[in-house]
């Protein structure tokens, strides 16, 4: 298994290389270095000298890709892309176009975007995996057929309506809990309810959707038939056969996510003012600020990388029948 | 066991609640209900907050409260009136070539450089700062900090030990240099070099200098500036090349501020840095508040500065500001508000309904909430509706000093040019466009048409009948009415386009419309601006881009019409008319004249007009530029907006104005009224809860008692 770990880590190389490329390149195309000190510059008395003394401080007066004026490898070497890259793939995510610590802000802004979303995802599962198995368990009574409607529904409102509804409902009519807003510690409790039970919620309907499919798909195989045949309740051929049968489609799609818990929610976290990840990338694209779109899409490849990882490792966990090599 | 299960349900209450008797749905700590806190927010974090950087409204709304730059506005007055700040009005000094005084009438073509002695109140103190802290043989407790020292610090207040000092006419000076600084880039810099004496060589040397020198900070002070000299601790004088009596008005922003230069060797530490603690974040200044905490990503607080040196509410007002009670408060020490949260808020729609709760002090008014908050009366004026009136919630309304057009490129070959015909055509143009109309369907009615370049409240600006654009308006006697568009159709007859066709050819006019945006919610305005243009027969098409390539196509004259608009830095009508000045063209002198226009006559009666004190005469050369400006038509001149502004009774002493920021120190709080109404809004109704509860168990029953007859079928 090292060894398949080891394989693993070493494609990551060349593909999170293409994937610096290809955000430097979608980034370049849109946006100019002149593009870029402007913006930082601001829109009054910019003249073409203030532009060029931000570039060359910030090393965006070198070409590209190639520098024809520089000699042996330092045609490759005394451009943006060779200079960003490299510190970049050593995690030295350096400074924000505006003068801030990449490093540290993401330090500081994961936390909130983790409070929201650790719970919602465990709440989440735990919520969908439970009533997609009520819905096996009552399979082919109306109760199956009302559920899979009420799911339907759920699934087809978007995101917005559930944050702005919940916001209206909760906060606003009963005034349960605060609209927006975030706080340190135990504080933060009040804040993050209401987004909690919103992700929640909005996740039920492609949830349950989703695993029932799973389960119904083990629930019709022999081993289950053979469980019945047994003896067993519906109940224990459910949560001891089904689910556990069940799982390595259900690691699939949970067990990659969880590096992304730290990339947070852009929509939940705009709404709800919480101070997370979620919005670190979009406030950056729309400042046009490129230290930080690159830093973010290398991290968020990198998570991706090591989501998958996970989910080979805990295949064997789940079926030992697995074996990586 | 049992106790243990209580406690916790105790403590989860207490998180739940805030543990004071608060509202469960205040999003502030227990006990804030009753301190005097303003609460106020921000959408997007600022880029700096370094005075010789900040220059957009966001930073300027936080940093004019913190840094005291030689004078300010008057909270009350109207024209904008300069008084002291942190210094006396100063004493100017005409001087000719061999730098001899010159009287203060002297032809302008006799002074070659205008002298500003500025003379400081003394005894003024910076806010308390670990910058300042001295160790007891001198030096600087926390200049050199060690690795073991950094640990525990996150953020400015985490230093045990704080000082300050009286500041000096040097940390002015120091100031001025800092915005030719190698590492900083400040937007005013390329302006102040063409005025302030020596101020481009000083850049250069600098460059130099600092690039010889290792990382870290770069001490300004040996460095002389032939236009900032220092004449004794509380005196200093810029010398400025020729009249510029604009000047004074930038002595009234934060980019003339004084910065110590014990904060700038403080901050310019390594480990400071990396924990993204710096000049640019977390200010060190004199004014009445002072940054206690900032977190871009969360919040930003203002409190209180114990040092500052005491300032009193005006005594003076026009009228309609006595009568509004702007001066009940006369004569007491500002501050009134102890501390300030500024709390990140994204969305309009959670803002707004916080500010329905009372959570927040202030609110805009957004497009979403518009109908909810704003109803026109039957004379069309702006009023709360009953619900807002029922709060006791108040209206704010001010029209900004900024005007926005569409500009017409003067190098194009079809709508530009200065032919009779090109002119008539563009006149035509701005007669069909009706922006009456465009500020009822997409302002809300919150603007009014512009008549000409100026905006209004600044020297020159008429309402009044001598005020309105002859080529494209009649005075009814009361206001300006709009020409009818029988007379722009004939005037598409005189510039050789009746119907929109070329009388030549009989080709339609197509023109063309640059603009920087495109998405779903732009669609209409587009549509709008086809509509007018086909009024005329003219077939407008919409060229829609991202904002670099825009400003690309403006700055190498691309385009052929365009929308753009101008906020003033100061309250003087030579900062609008410089938009059409020859020399300031876009194309190939990269000004702000985005429509290259060009008039001879314009440009020299600009000239003359620039540097002249508000007199008479200045009056009537901006009346003849207004005229020369209408008469070409380079622009369509679209609409002055108009802020509107929602504030709960218990927050007073608002007087909106868009040119000094500073005014914080004049609000005024009563916060036992609002965490009255903060209770009696948000009591929280719980039998909803209940009512789920009972419908979920009506939901589970019967799958419950699905499940049992199940088991039973098998057992029998």
């Amino acid at each position: 298994m090292i060894q398949y770990l080891i394989r693993r880590l070493l494609y990551a190389v060349p593909l999170l290389i293409g994937v610096n490329l290809l955000t430097f390149l979608l980034f370049f195309v849109v946006n100019s270095p002149d593009d870029m000190a402007r913006m930082q510059l601001g829109q009054k008395h910019v003249t073409q000298e203030a532009v060029e003394k931000w570039k060359h401080e910030r090393g965006y007066d070198l070409p590209l890709f190639w520098n024809d004026k520089a000699q042996g490898a330092a045609h490759l070497g005394q451009t943006i892309f060779y200079q960003k890259s490299v510190n970049l793939m050593l995690f030295r995510f350096g400074q924000s176009d505006t003068g801030r610590n990449i490093v540290n802000d993401i330090q500081e802004r994961m936390w909130p975007s983790l409070a929201i979303s650790v719970p919602s995802a465990i709440f989440g599962v735990t919520v969908n995996i439970s009533l997609a198995l009520l819905v096996v368990f009552f399979r082919r009574t109306y109760l199956e057929f009302w559920s899979m409607v009420l799911c339907v529904i759920l699934m087809s409102i978007s995101s917005l309506f559930y944050i702005i509804g919940g916001q209206f409902v909760i906060a606003k009519l009963l005034q349960l809990v605060p609209i927006s807003g975030y706080s340190d510690g135990l504080g933060a409790i009040k804040f993050i309810i209401l987004p909690i039970l919103i992700g929640v919620v909005s996740g039920i309907g492609s949830g349950v959707r989703w695993y029932r499919a799973i389960f119904l798909e083990e629930a019709e195989k022999d081993y289950v038939r053979t469980a019945r045949a047994k003896g067993l309740s519906d109940v224990q051929v459910l949560f001891r056969h089904v689910l556990r049968n069940a799982l390595i489609p259900i690691l699939t799609g949970v067990v990659v996510l969880i590096p992304f818990l730290f990339m947070g929610s852009l929509l939940t976290e705009s709404f709800f003012s919480i101070p997370g990840l979620g919005s670190y990338t979009i406030d950056a694209i729309n400042r046009q600020d490129f230290a930080i779109v690159r830093s973010m899409v290398y991290l968020g490849s990198v998570l991706y990388v090591v989501g998958l990882l996970l989910t080979d490792i805990s295949y064997t966990l789940a079926d030992p029948r697995v074996r990586l090599s | 066991m049992r106790y243990w299960g209580s406690w916790v349900m105790v403590w989860l209450l207490s998180a739940l609640t805030g543990c004071g008797g608060e509202p469960w749905n205040s999003p502030y700590q227990a006990g804030e209900a009753g301190a005097n806190t303003l609460y106020s927010s921000f959408s997007e974090q600022p880029k700096h907050l370094d005075p010789a950087l900040s220059y957009n409204v966001n930073e300027l709304q936080l940093i004019t409260q913190i840094y005291e730059p030689p004078l300010q506005y008057h909270f009350l007055k109207q024209p904008y009136t300069l008084i002291p700040a942190a210094a006396e009005l100063p004493e100017i000094t005409y001087r000719d070539e061999q730098e001899r005084p010159l009287p203060k009438d002297a032809d302008e073509a006799l002074i070659a450089y205008s002298d500003y002695e500025i003379r400081l109140i003394p005894g003024i103190r910076y806010q308390p700062h670990p910058a300042f802290v001295k160790t007891a043989d001198g030096g600087f407790l926390y200049h050199d900090l060690r690795a073991d020292q950094l640990k525990h610090i996150r953020g400015i207040g985490d230093f045990p030990q704080t000082d300050a000092r009286e500041l000096s006419a040097e940390d002015y000076v120091n100031q001025i240099k800092r915005l030719v600084h190698p590492k900083i880039h400040s937007p005013v810099a390329e302006l102040m070099k063409q005025y302030i004496v020596g101020l481009d060589e000083l850049e250069k040397t600098l460059a130099q200098a600092y690039a010889k020198q290792p990382a870290g900070y770069f001490d300004l002070r040996p460095y002389p500036l032939a236009g900032a000299q220092v004449l004794d601790q509380y005196r200093y004088r810029i010398r400025i090349k020729g009249k510029y009596p604009q000047f004074r008005f930038w002595l009234a922003m934060t980019f003339f501020a004084p910065v110590p230069w014990e904060a700038e060797r403080f901050y310019s530490q390594a480990g400071l840095i990396e924990k993204n603690i710096s000049l640019d974040w977390f200010p060190v200044g004199s004014g009445p508040y002072l940054m206690q905490e900032n977190n871009p990503n969360r919040r930003m607080v203002l409190q209180r500065n114990p040092n500052f040196h005491g300032e009193f509410y005006p005594t003076e007002a026009p009228a309609e500001d006595r009568a509004a009670g702007l001066l009940a408060d006369a004569g007491k020490a500002v501050p009134f508000i102890d501390r300030v949260v500024y709390i990140l808020e994204k969305e309009t729609i959670p803002y707004w309904n916080k500010f329905l709760q009372g959570y927040y002090d202030a609110s805009g008014v957004s497009s979403d909430s518009f109908d909810q908050a704003i109803q026109f009366s039957q004379r069309g004026e702006a009023e709360l509706t009953p619900d807002m009136r029922a709060k006791d919630v108040r209206l704010e309304t001010a029209i900004t000093p900024s005007v926005y057009y569409m500009g017409f490129n003067m190098l194009d070959p079809v709508v530009g040019g200065y032919s009779e015909s090109r002119r008539k055509l563009r006149l035509a143009i701005s007669i069909a466009i009706d922006y009456e109309e465009f500020i009822s369907i997409f302002l809300n009615g919150r603007g009014i048409p512009a008549q000409g370049v100026l905006a209004p409240g600044l020297f020159g600006y008429s309402n009044d009948a001598s005020g309105i654009n002859p080529y494209v308006y009649e005075w009814d006697g009361q206001k300006p009415r709009r020409k009818s568009l029988d007379v722009a159709k004939r005037l598409m007859v005189e510039a050789g386009y009746p119907d929109g066709r070329d009388a030549a050819g009989g080709q339609p006019l197509v023109l063309y419309l640059d603009a920087s945006s495109g998405g779903a919610d732009d669609k209409s305005l587009f549509n709008w601006y086809r509509k007018q243009y086909a009024k005329l027969g003219i077939q407008l098409v919409i060229r829609t881009t991202d904002y670099n390539r825009f400003q690309q196509k403006i700055r190498d004259g691309n385009a052929q019409i365009y929308v753009w608009g101008w906020h003033a830095d100061y309250p003087d009508p030579e900062n609008f008319f410089f938009l059409l000045h020859g020399a300031n063209a876009k194309v190939g002198k990269g000004g702000e004249n985005a429509s290259n226009y060009q008039n001879p006559e314009f440009d020299r009666l600009y000239e003359k007009m620039r540097n002249m004190d508000d007199t008479p005469e200045r009056m009537a050369l901006i009346a003849q530029l207004q005229e020369i400006a209408r008469h070409d038509a380079p622009w369509v001149f679209a609409f002055h907006p108009q802020d509107f502004a929602l504030h709960h009774g218990w927050y007073s002493n608002l007087k909106p104005t868009t040119m000094a920021y500073n005014n914080m120190k004049f609000r005024k709080l009563d916060p036992a009224r609002r965490a009255a109404a903060r209770a009696q809004w948000n009591q929280p109704v719980v039998w909803p809860l209940w009512l789920g509860l009972v419908l979920l168990v009506a939901l589970v029953a019967p799958a419950w008692w699905t499940y049992r007859r199940r088991m039973a079928e098998k057992v029998l």
